[in-house]
């Protein structure tokens, strides 16, 4: 069966729960390859827990995830995801190097035991200049800015070279010049044919940084190209109460 | 009064007066400063010993309470640096104050009756040989009157501050600005904190303090959320503690202090599993009510979502529902019975439905995930 | 000098030596994970729930084998993990709670088998107790040639497993995204902690094994920022305050080992907490009065060095 548009995702009535509390309803979503996505809603619409449940990492209650036109799911393609957590997540203060951060990008590829070589290395540098931190590779990462520490989980997922991306909150806590940089680079991914899926708080800037939308609040109100579906409406449904936030964005 | 009775009356006295104040390290994250207190007050016994040469100084208990306050100053100061985390500095201090009490201990106190394994195992049923003797007359077991002294010291500190404590445990922003410092407020529970360990271990052991300090509040934190019933609960629970561990004590002839800690972890054990609405069976019953509910509340969302869309056929037929939602056909022909019985969906060559009264019900529930 | 000589070349105190190095080397080398993970309390609590272990495989199998012993304690250690887990998993009590709660009502349960052990004629039970209160100097070459078995397999398991355990420790969800498990990961660690826990028990005995485990790694933390030189650096802080500690209670009269180990390694704490370059207090002081200075001379740049 040969399907007419290639889709780098696609989740299917997808419901997650805490506590049989539930966090996402009934979620259908298609990303269609080479996109930037934005995923926008409220907090505590479920924008962290999609990306997850995308993931493989929050087992969901019914549904099922597929990427690269169902060619497989998190399990046999992990080598074909990259993931940015949220820099919060991590202890900044742990015992290790920029480029040790960064090289963990490539331990997928390992696998179990086997250890990082020489090309390895090589790539954790290229990766290091994308992101213009190449001269911290031997900094070590609780003397590094917000922005900074963003900047290398980017080059650590780069060192995936993955396929489909999931950023969560990339532009959290950044600097103006470190939020450059990363629509420069996402901009390149997208180049490269790469989809980049990315949760996103700024709702002005969505337009200028991202080609796609998804607006969620616990189910999908709207996803599809950005001029089509990024409107008040929507953004209305989506936000519900909150209107004083919406009169300042549209 | 019999012995027995006097040390049930001792037994009881402590739960309680432990349990009081472990009701805040709990809240306050800081279990293990008791574990940490109880072996730095060793110390300051010995220090104070070496001032007075008498072990039944009441200087002893101001040493051992001093220490257990500067045990908590010395490791907050150490966690402050932001060099260690604090489970780590408390780690780190009270192995280097406990080896030198006993370092000081064998070398220069082994003629005096320290014994370490008394302080650290301590026994209850020796309490009642120490007799309290009031113008020659026996008015029962010493440690009666100084455990407590202790009980009503933190009893009334407890009601006193009590809205400034509740305070500064769940809010100290708050607490700050409405004018009690938070730092005062804590220094003063570690003092209590101390003075409880240190009455209690005399009878119990240092070990075991902590059994009593942190297991009935535990215990009562699966059981209310309330703070003031939170109090009384694990004052409760202790008692019940106390008096249990020694009657399973003499029945098998064992360790009182031992007796009552296994009791406190088998009380724990029981609310764990037993507890209304957060015990294991709870919760297991819970949730097998709440995935039927869940499960037709996701099957109307899931009609709704999809209704009059070009993919209906294929996800709302009673054959594909399985599949899209990864039920059991069973499962899945169960919700839908239930459903259809309710009048939410009707069935239609193959096909479910919503009825009107579905697609409000699906709408009410979306919504009101909302207004909580 | 000569009476250091003397020392050195005895044979008792090279096994006491050997064993304090080798316990120093292991919890330095597991430690250093265990504080990372901010589980550094976990050598407190499991050798504390070692002792109804203990006591049981001595009612048991009748014997006061240290294998055997040992084989108690780690069973009766993991079981209270176990517990532990389970707590903070299925209530709201928090990690620090469920140890606390754990150890102590595990104790108390040794104790009370203790006191039952002691009624039974001819138990010969002396020695249990310690096995828990630990006495180095009791340390036998059998016990030796057991902590050299388990060091080397638990070592051999921290390199093999050296990237997985790194990536865990750093970013869990990270590692799981990649398709390491972080559930048999953090089995597996935790399994070895315990393990070199219980060995180190009835060396140091059970209050000071939560020095052994964490101190190394605290002091290590602080000169470095490799985590294969903190593990290293930590083995060795562990390995050195073994020996001296050693060496000193069998040079001063009534120092027990013990406490002289943990004194040893807490004292290269507190250098490395105040001298660590780069990090140390003392650092610190000086950055902030070269910048008080630079503030002055230069009136505030905004890019003032941040260490």
């Amino acid at each position: 069966m040969k399907k007419q548009q290639n889709f780098a995702v696609e989740v299917e009535d997808l419901t997650v729960a805490y506590d049989s509390k539930p966090v996402l309803w009934d979620i259908d979503l298609k990303i269609p390859k080479g996109k930037l996505m934005a995923v926008i809603g409220p907090n505590g619409a479920g924008k962290t827990t999609l990306i997850k449940a995308m993931l493989g990492l929050l087992k969901p209650v019914t549904g099922a995830v597929r990427f690269l036109d169902g060619s497989g799911s998190i399990r046999t393609l992990k080598n074909q995801i990259g993931y940015v957590p949220q820099s919060g997540s991590v202890d900044w203060d742990f015992p290790a190097t920029v480029q040790d951060v960064v090289l963990m990008g490539c331990y997928g590829k390992l696998g179990w035991i086997r250890r990082p070589r020489k090309s390895d290395i090589e790539l954790t540098k290229q990766t290091l200049s994308k992101v213009g931190m190449q001269d911290y590779a031997s900094r070590q990462i609780s003397q590094l800015s917000g922005g900074q520490q963003q900047r290398v989980f980017l080059a650590r997922a780069l060192a995936q070279e993955a396929e489909v991306y999931f950023m969560d909150e990339p532009f959290k806590g950044v600097d103006a010049q470190t939020e450059k940089a990363i629509v420069a680079l996402l901009k390149e991914l997208k180049e490269q044919g790469k989809t980049v899926v990315v949760v996103h708080h700024d709702l002005q800037t969505v337009p200028d940084y991202f080609d796609w939308v998804t607006l969620i609040n616990l189910r999908v109100v709207a996803s599809g190209p950005v001029e089509e579906v990024f409107h008040e409406e929507n953004l209305r449904k989506t936000y519900h109460n909150s209107a004083a936030l919406l009169r300042s964005v549209v | 009064m019999s012995p027995q009775i006097e040390i049930q009356i001792i037994a009881v006295i402590v739960a309680v007066a432990c349990a009081l104040p472990g009701v805040f390290l709990v809240l306050r994250k800081m279990s293990m400063m008791s574990d940490s207190i109880t072996h730095t007050i060793l110390l300051g016994i010995v220090l104070a010993f070496f001032v007075t040469y008498d072990l039944s100084s009441p200087l002893l208990i101001v040493g051992a309470a001093l220490m257990g306050v500067m045990t908590v100053w010395l490791t907050e100061m150490l966690s402050r640096t932001r060099l260690l985390a604090e489970d780590a500095a408390i780690g780190v201090v009270f192995p280097l104050l406990f080896s030198i009490a006993i370092i000081l201990i064998t070398r220069y106190a082994g003629s005096v009756h320290l014994d370490t394994d008394s302080v650290l195992l301590g026994e209850l049923a020796f309490a009642p040989f120490d007799r309290m003797v009031v113008g020659g007359k026996d008015i029962g077991a010493k440690a009666i009157y100084t455990t407590g002294t202790l009980l009503l010291i933190n009893l009334s500190a407890i009601i006193i501050f009590f809205k400034e404590l509740k305070a500064a445990t769940f809010d100290p922003m708050l607490a700050a600005v409405l004018g009690f410092s938070p730092a005062l407020m804590h220094y003063g529970l570690m003092t209590l904190v101390s003075l409880t360990t240190v009455g209690a271990f005399q009878a119990v052991g240092s070990v075991l303090v902590v059994a009593f300090m942190i297991g009935p509040p535990v215990t009562a934190y699966l059981l209310t959320d309330d703070l003031k019933h939170m109090l009384i609960l694990s004052g409760g629970i202790g008692a019940i503690n106390g008096v249990l561990g020694y009657q399973a004590a003499t029945l098998f002839d064992v360790s009182i202090a031992g007796s009552m800690a296994v009791v406190t972890g088998l009380v724990f054990l029981a609310v764990f599993i037993f507890a209304p609405r957060r015990g294991l069976i709870g919760s297991l019953l819970r949730r097998r009510t709440q995935k039927i509910e869940f499960a037709k509340t996701m099957l109307l969302f899931h009609l709704f979502n999809h209704e009059s869309s070009a993919e209906e056929d294929s996800k709302a037929g009673v054959d594909t529902i399985p599949a899209h939602l990864h039920w059991t056909e069973e499962f899945t022909s169960k919700i839908i019975k239930l459903l259809e019985h309710e009048g939410y969906i009707k069935l239609s060559g193959g096909l479910t439905k919503l009825t009107d009264e579905g697609r409000s019900a699906s709408i009410h529930n979306y919504n009101s995930l909302f207004s909580k | 000098m000569n009476s250091v000589i003397a020392l050195f070349s005895d044979y008792t105190f090279q096994t006491v030596a050997l064993g304090s190095a080798l316990l120093g080397l292991i919890s330095g080398v597991l430690g250093s994970f265990a504080v990372l993970r901010k589980q550094s309390l976990l050598g407190d609590g499991i050798s504390h729930s070692a002792l109804p272990g203990v006591v049981m495989a001595f009612v048991l199998l009748g014997s006061k084998n240290t294998e055997i012993l040992l084989l108690g304690a780690l069973i009766s250690g993991l079981l209270a993990t176990l517990f532990i887990v389970s707590i903070v998993r299925y209530t709201r009590v928090k990690f620090d709670s469920a140890l606390a709660l754990v150890m102590s009502v595990f104790f108390g349960l040794g104790l009370v088998m203790l006191t039952y052990v002691q009624k039974i004629p001819n138990s010969n039970q002396a020695g249990l107790k310690r096995f828990i209160f630990g006495q180095a100097s009791t340390l036998l070459q059998r016990d030796i040639i057991l902590m050299v078995i388990c060091g080397l397999i638990l070592l051999a398991l921290v390199l093999l497993f050296w990237k997985e355990f790194k990536l865990f420790t750093f970013d869990a969800d990270f590692a799981q995204s990649l398709g390491f498990s972080p559930k048999r990961l953090n089995l597996l660690l935790s399994f070895m902690i315990v393990l070199a826990i219980i060995i180190g028990l009835q060396a140091v005995g059970v209050i000071l094994m939560s020095a052994m485990l964490i101190t190394p790694a605290v002091a290590a933390r602080q000169w470095t920022n490799k985590l294969w030189i903190m593990v290293m650096l930590s083995a060795l802080f562990g390995a050195v305050s073994g020996i001296i500690g050693t060496a000193a209670s069998s040079l001063v009269p009534k120092l027990p080992t013990g406490p002289a180990i943990v004194i040893c390694i807490s004292a290269i704490v507190v250098i490395s907490v105040l001298f660590a370059p780069g990090r140390g207090i003392l650092h610190r002081i000086y950055v902030r009065r070269r910048n008080r200075i630079l503030y002055k001379l230069e009136g505030g740049k905004p890019d003032v060095p941040s260490n």
